[in-house]
C-alpha cells in the first residue's frame, strides 16, 4: 500500500515547496526586509518623515487623484459594462477592445500621450491656454492619466456579473411596473454590488500605486505635483533614503490592507454567486 | 479472459468516519455483481477501492491469482466506467476510446483498428471524429463503456453508470449492456441504488447499508429469501407490520403472522409482507380489512387497506383478481410468504408502496 | 433591438413615445459610453502613434536608428520574455497547488499571491532594493559569494517576475477548478501515470487558460516602469528597459523620439492582448 503513496507524497512536498520558495523569495522576504529597513533607524524616523509637509502634500495628492479616479470609474465603468452586455450595436467589439486598452498601453505612453495632447505644442493646448487652464505639470492631467489607467477594472469585474445575472430580473421588475431608474436602483445594482465594490477596490490599489504616466505628467514639482509614488522616487534619487523607505512601508501597509478587504470581498461575492 | 475478483475485510475510514467496513464478497468470473444500496451505503467507495482509485484502510482485493492492493491504478488494468462520463473534453471519440491504447504505447495501426471494432460495438461509428459536447447524455456514456474496454481490461467496474440519464435512456441502455454483457463475459462490478436495475442485469447482488454488506445473493435469493429487516425492505415494496412473537407468531392485536419460530418469545419482531403477496380475492384469508382506496394502476390495482389496529397495508392485485372489491368494503385477506425478523431500532424501512412492478 | 423597438413603437400614441424615451435612453447611455472610452482611451493613443509617425515613417525611423533605442527596446523584449516564462511555469504550478493540495496556510498563500495586484510597482521596487541592497544581510551574503543583482538584468528580471507574479495564477485557477477529478481518474484507470495524465488530460484542458495569462504577462512586462526604475541602474544599452528610456527622452523634451519607441512597445502588446482576450473568448465558448 504505501508503495504506491510515497512517491506521489514526495512529488507534491517538492512542487509545494518550489512554490512557497517562489513567492517567498519575490514577496515575502523582500517585504519583511523593507519593515525592518524602513524601522531600523528608529522611531524618530517615523514622526519626522510622516509630519514633514511634503509627505503630508504627498499623500494628500494622492488621496485626491484616487478618490476623483475611483468616482469617475465606477460611474462610467457602469455603463460602459451596461451597454456592452445589454446593446447590440455596430462596434460592440470594438468598444470591448478599447476596454483593454489600458492593460496594453505602457503607463509611460499613457503620460507621453496626455504630453502629446496638452504640452507646449500640444494638440488641445491651444484651447485650454487660451482660457488660462493649466492642464499638463498639474492635477488635470494627473487625473487624467489615472482614471485612464484604471478604466478597465471596474468594467471587466461588471461585466461578467450582468451576463451571468441575465434580463430575467429585470424584466421581472419591469413587469411588476418599476421604472428604469427604480429598476436599476432595486435589481441590477444590488446584483453587482460585490463586484462593483471589488472593481473600485482594485481601482484604488492601482490609483495609489501609479507612477509612470504621472512621471510624465506631473512635471515632478516638489510640494506642488508631487503624489506619494513620487515622493519616494525623489527621496531615493536625493539619498534621502530613511524617508523613502518610510513612505514605501506606508504604501506597502494602505496596500495590504486593501488586499485583505478585497480578498474579503471576494469571498463574500463567491458565497453570494454560490447561493444562487 | 475473464477473472474473478476476491474482496476480503475491506475497510476505508476518512479521517474519523468510517465509510466502509469489513466488506467480503466474491465477484464471480465473467458475471455482473451488482453492489446495490442506498446513497452513503458506501458502495461507490468499494468500487474505488477496487479500481485502486482510493487506498484501503484494511483488507485486500484480488483478481485472478493476483494481490491487487499493492498494485497502482495504472497497473491494475481495470475498465471504469464514471457516473459523470469523465469523457475528455477536449478529445475526439475515437482519441477518448483510443487513449488507454495510446498511452500504453500500443501500436498505430492496433489502435486504430480497435477503436474501430469498439466504436462499433457501442454503434457509434458516424461519431468518430465528434466531441463529447456534441452528443446526447447516452451516446456519452457508450463512448465512456467502449473508452473502458478497448484496452481489453479484465474486470469493468461501472459506477452509477446511468444516474445521470433520464428514464428512457435508462431502460434502453441498461437491456443494450445486458446484451453487451452477453457477448464479451467480462467479469464486472456494477454500484447502484436502483433495485430494478441491480434485479435485472446482475448475476450476483451485494446489498450493503452504511458501509457494511447486508446479503449476498442471487436476484432471486436477494428478493425472496432477504436475510435482514433492511434487504426485506430495501429490495422491492414491502408492508411492515410491528408486533411481539407469541408462540412462532408475529402478533399485532387479533392478527397472527407465522414465521417467526427462529425469534425468541415475546420480542418485538417486525413482519414484511410483498404487496402481491396480500391475497384479497380466496375472501376466506384470516385476516380481516377495510377497503380504503382502490388505484388502478393498468393491468393491476392497488388496494389501501386498513386492519383493526390501525395499521395500514397495501396490496397488489391484478384486475381480473379484484371480484369487485371496491371502497368502504369489509374483506378477509390472506397474507403470504411473510417474513418476520427482530424489529430494528428505527424504522428506516420503507411503508410506502411506490412502485407497481 | 433598435429596429424592434423602432417598428412596434409605430403602433399608437402613447406606447410609440414611450418606446421612443426607451430608445433614445439606450441610444444616450451607448453615446456616453463612446465618447467616455472614446476621449478617454482612444484618443490617446491616437496622439502617441500620430507622434510616433509624425511625419511619415522619418521620425520612426531615425528614433529606431539610434543604437540606444535598440538596446532599450531588445532588452525589455528579453527580460519581458525571461519574466513571462518563469512565471508561466510557476504560476501554472501555483495555481495547481492552490487548487488541488490542502495545506495549513492554503488561503494565506493565495492571498500573498494577490500582492503585487495592491503592492504599488515602485514599492516593489523598493523592496527589491531593500533586500538586495548593500545593507541588508542577504545583499552582503550575495556580494560575497560575487553575485550581483541590482542595477543588472537580473534584477529587472525579479522586478518583472514579482509584479506579475497573480497574472498567469489567476488566468489558470478558475479552469482548474472547473476540471472533472474523473477525467484524471478516467486516465489512471486506463493506464496513464501521473505525468502522461497532465500532458495529456489536464494541461490540453488549462492550455488557453495558461497560454492568455502569460501573454498578459509578458504585455505587462513590456510597459512596466515603476518596479525596474530605482533597480535597474538605468544604464544606457545595459540596462536601460525601453519604458524608461522613453521617461528619459521625455525629460529631455524629445516627444516625438519617445513616441517612436512607445508606438513600437504598444503595437507588440496590443497585439498581443487581442490575442489573449480571443483565447479567452474561445475557451468560455468551448466551455
Amino acid at each position: 500500500m504505501s508503495a504506491v503513496a510515497t512517491p506521489k507524497v514526495r512529488g507534491r512536498g517538492w512542487l509545494l515547496a518550489a512554490c512557497l520558495v517562489w513567492v517567498g523569495v519575490l514577496l515575502l522576504v523582500p517585504l519583511v526586509g523593507i519593515v525592518i529597513t524602513a524601522l531600523q533607524p528608529g522611531i524618530h524616523v517615523v514622526t519626522q518623515t510622516l509630519s514633514a509637509p511634503d509627505v503630508i502634500h504627498a499623500v494628500e495628492l494622492t488621496a485626491v487623484i484616487t478618490a476623483v479616479s475611483v468616482v469617475v470609474t465606477a460611474l462610467f465603468g457602469v455603463v460602459v459594462a451596461w451597454v456592452l452586455v445589454r446593446q447590440r450595436f455596430w462596434g460592440r467589439s470594438l468598444m470591448n477592445a478599447a476596454v483593454d486598452l489600458p492593460f496594453a498601453l505602457s503607463p509611460v505612453a499613457v503620460g507621453l500621450a496626455a504630453l502629446v495632447l496638452f504640452g507646449p505644442g500640444g494638440w488641445l493646448a491651444p484651447f485650454f491656454e487660451a482660457r488660462g487652464i493649466q492642464i499638463i505639470f498639474a492635477l488635470p492631467s494627473m487625473v487624467l492619466v489615472t482614471v485612464f489607467i484604471c478604466v478597465p477594472f471596474t468594467i471587466r469585474e461588471v461585466v461578467p456579473v450582468l451576463e451571468e445575472i441575465g434580463l430575467d430580473e429585470e424584466d421581472a421588475s419591469r413587469t411588476l411596473g418599476a421604472s428604469v431608474w427604480q429598476t436599476f436602483f432595486r435589481v441590477t445594482l444590488p446584483n453587482i454590488r460585490w463586484a462593483l465594490t471589488y472593481g473600485v477596490a482594485l481601482t484604488t490599489a492601482r490609483a495609489v500605486g501609479e507612477i509612470g504616466a504621472v512621471l510624465i505628467v506631473s512635471g515632478l514639482l516638489q510640494g506642488k505635483t508631487e503624489t506619494a509614488t513620487l515622493f519616494i522616487f525623489r527621496a531615493y534619487e536625493e539619498r534621502q533614503i530613511p524617508a523613502a523607505y518610510m513612505v514605501a512601508l506606508l504604501l506597502a501597509a494602505v496596500s495590504v490592507t486593501l488586499l485583505v478587504v478585497i480578498e474579503f470581498l471576494r469571498h463574500r461575492q463567491e458565497r453570494e454567486r454560490s447561493r444562487t | 479472459m475473464s477473472t474473478r475478483i476476491v474482496v476480503e475485510g475491506l475497510t476505508k475510514r476518512f479521517g474519523s468516519f468510517e465509510a466502509v467496513t469489513d466488506v467480503t464478497f466474491t465477484a464471480p468470473a465473467g458475471a455482473i455483481t451488482a453492489l446495490l444500496g442506498p446513497s452513503g451505503s458506501g458502495k461507490s467507495t468499494v468500487l474505488r477501492m477496487i479500481a485502486g482509485l482510493e487506498e484501503p484502510t484494511a483488507g485486500r482485493i484480488v483478481m485472478g491469482d493476483e494481490e491487487l492492493t499493492v498494485k497502482s491504478v495504472q497497473e491494475r488494468r481495470v475498465g471504469f466506467v464514471f457516473q459523470h462520463y469523465a469523457l475528455f473534453r477536449h478529445m475526439t471519440v475515437a482519441d477518448n476510446v483510443g487513449f488507454g491504447l495510446r498511452v500504453r504505447k500500443e501500436d498505430k495501426a492496433v489502435r486504430e483498428a480497435r477503436v474501430r471494432e469498439l466504436l462499433e460495438l457501442v454503434h457509434l461509428e458516424p461519431f468518430a471524429d465528434r466531441y463529447p459536447a456534441q452528443l446526447s447524455g447516452g451516446q456519452r456514456q457508450r463512448v465512456a463503456l467502449a473508452r473502458a474496454l478497448a484496452p481489453a481490461p479484465k474486470v469493468l467496474l461501472l459506477d452509477e453508470p446511468f444516474g445521470a440519464l433520464d428514464a428512457k435512456v435508462r431502460q434502453d441502455l441498461r437491456r443494450w449492456l445486458d446484451e453487451l454483457h452477453r457477448e464479451l463475459g467480462v467479469t464486472s462490478v456494477l454500484v447502484t441504488h436502483d433495485q430494478e436495475e441491480a434485479l435485472e442485469l446482475a448475476n450476483q447482488i451485494v446489498v450493503m447499508h452504511e458501509g457494511r454488506v447486508e446479503q449476498v445473493g442471487s436476484p432471486g435469493e436477494i428478493y425472496d429469501q432477504p436475510v435482514t429487516p433492511f434487504v426485506a425492505g430495501f429490495v422491492g415494496a414491502a408492508n411492515v407490520l410491528n408486533g411481539e412473537v407469541i408462540g412462532g407468531h408475529v402478533h399485532l392485536g387479533s392478527i397472527r403472522i407465522p414465521g417467526a419460530a427462529h425469534l425468541d418469545e415475546g420480542a418485538a419482531a417486525a413482519a414484511f409482507v410483498r404487496p402481491h403477496d396480500v391475497r384479497v380475492a380466496s375472501g376466506d384469508g384470516d385476516v380481516s380489512a377495510v377497503v380504503e382506496r382502490v388505484a388502478s394502476l393498468g393491468w393491476l390495482s392497488r388496494v389501501s387497506l386498513r386492519l383493526p389496529g390501525g395499521e395500514t397495508l397495501v396490496a397488489h392485485v391484478p384486475n381480473d383478481e379484484l371480484h369487485g372489491v371496491g371502497e368502504g368494503d369489509a374483506i378477509r385477506v390472506d397474507l403470504r410468504n411473510p417474513k418476520a425478523f427482530l424489529a430494528p431500532h428505527e424504522t428506516s424501512a420503507r411503508e410506502e408502496i411506490t412502485s407497481p412492478a | 433591438m433598435d429596429g424592434a423597438a423602432q417598428t412596434l413603437g409605430g403602433r399608437g400614441g402613447l406606447r410609440s413615445s414611450q418606446r421612443t424615451t426607451a430608445a433614445l435612453r439606450h441610444l444616450a447611455l451607448r453615446g456616453a459610453a463612446v465618447v467616455y472610452l472614446g476621449l478617454l482611451v482612444a484618443l490617446p493613443v491616437v496622439a502617441v502613434v500620430t507622434k510616433g509617425f509624425g511625419d511619415g515613417f522619418v521620425t520612426f525611423r531615425e528614433a529606431m536608428a539610434t543604437p540606444a533605442a535598440w538596446a532599450a527596446i531588445r532588452l525589455t523584449l528579453w527580460t519581458s520574455t525571461v519574466a513571462a516564462a518563469l512565471n508561466a511555469v510557476m504560476g501554472t504550478l501555483l495555481a495547481w497547488v492552490l487548487v488541488r493540495y490542502r495545506f495549513p496556510g492554503r488561503r494565506l498563500l493565495s492571498t500573498v499571491v494577490d500582492l503585487p495586484l495592491a503592492i504599488p510597482t515602485l514599492v516593489t521596487g523598493v523592496m527589491i532594493l531593500a533586500l538586495y541592497g548593500p545593507n541588508s544581510l542577504f545583499g552582503r551574503f550575495l556580494d560575497d559569494l560575487g553575485v550581483r543583482v541590482l542595477f543588472t538584468p537580473i534584477a529587472i528580471v525579479i522586478a518583472l517576475c514579482t509584479v506579475t507574479l497573480p497574472l498567469v495564477v489567476r488566468n489558470v485557477q478558475p479552469v482548474l477548478q472547473e476540471l472533472d477529478k474523473a477525467e484524471e481518474e478516467a486516465a489512471a484507470t486506463l493506464g496513464a501515470g501521473p505525468r502522461t495524465t497532465f500532458r495529456r488530460v489536464v494541461f490540453p484542458a488549462i492550455r488557453s487558460a495558461v497560454v492568455a495569462g502569460t501573454l498578459l504577462t509578458f504585455s505587462r512586462c513590456l510597459g512596466e516602469i515603476g518596479s525596474v526604475i530605482l533597480v535597474a541602474g538605468n544604464i544606457p544599452k545595459k540596462t536601460l528597459t525601453a519604458p524608461v528610456f522613453i521617461f528619459q527622452l521625455t525629460s529631455q523634451f524629445k516627444p516625438a523620439e519617445a513616441a517612436a519607441v512607445a508606438t513600437l512597445l504598444f503595437a507588440i502588446s496590443f497585439v498581443l492582448v487581442l490575442a489573449t482576450t480571443r483565447l479567452i473568448a474561445r475557451n468560455e465558448a468551448s466551455a
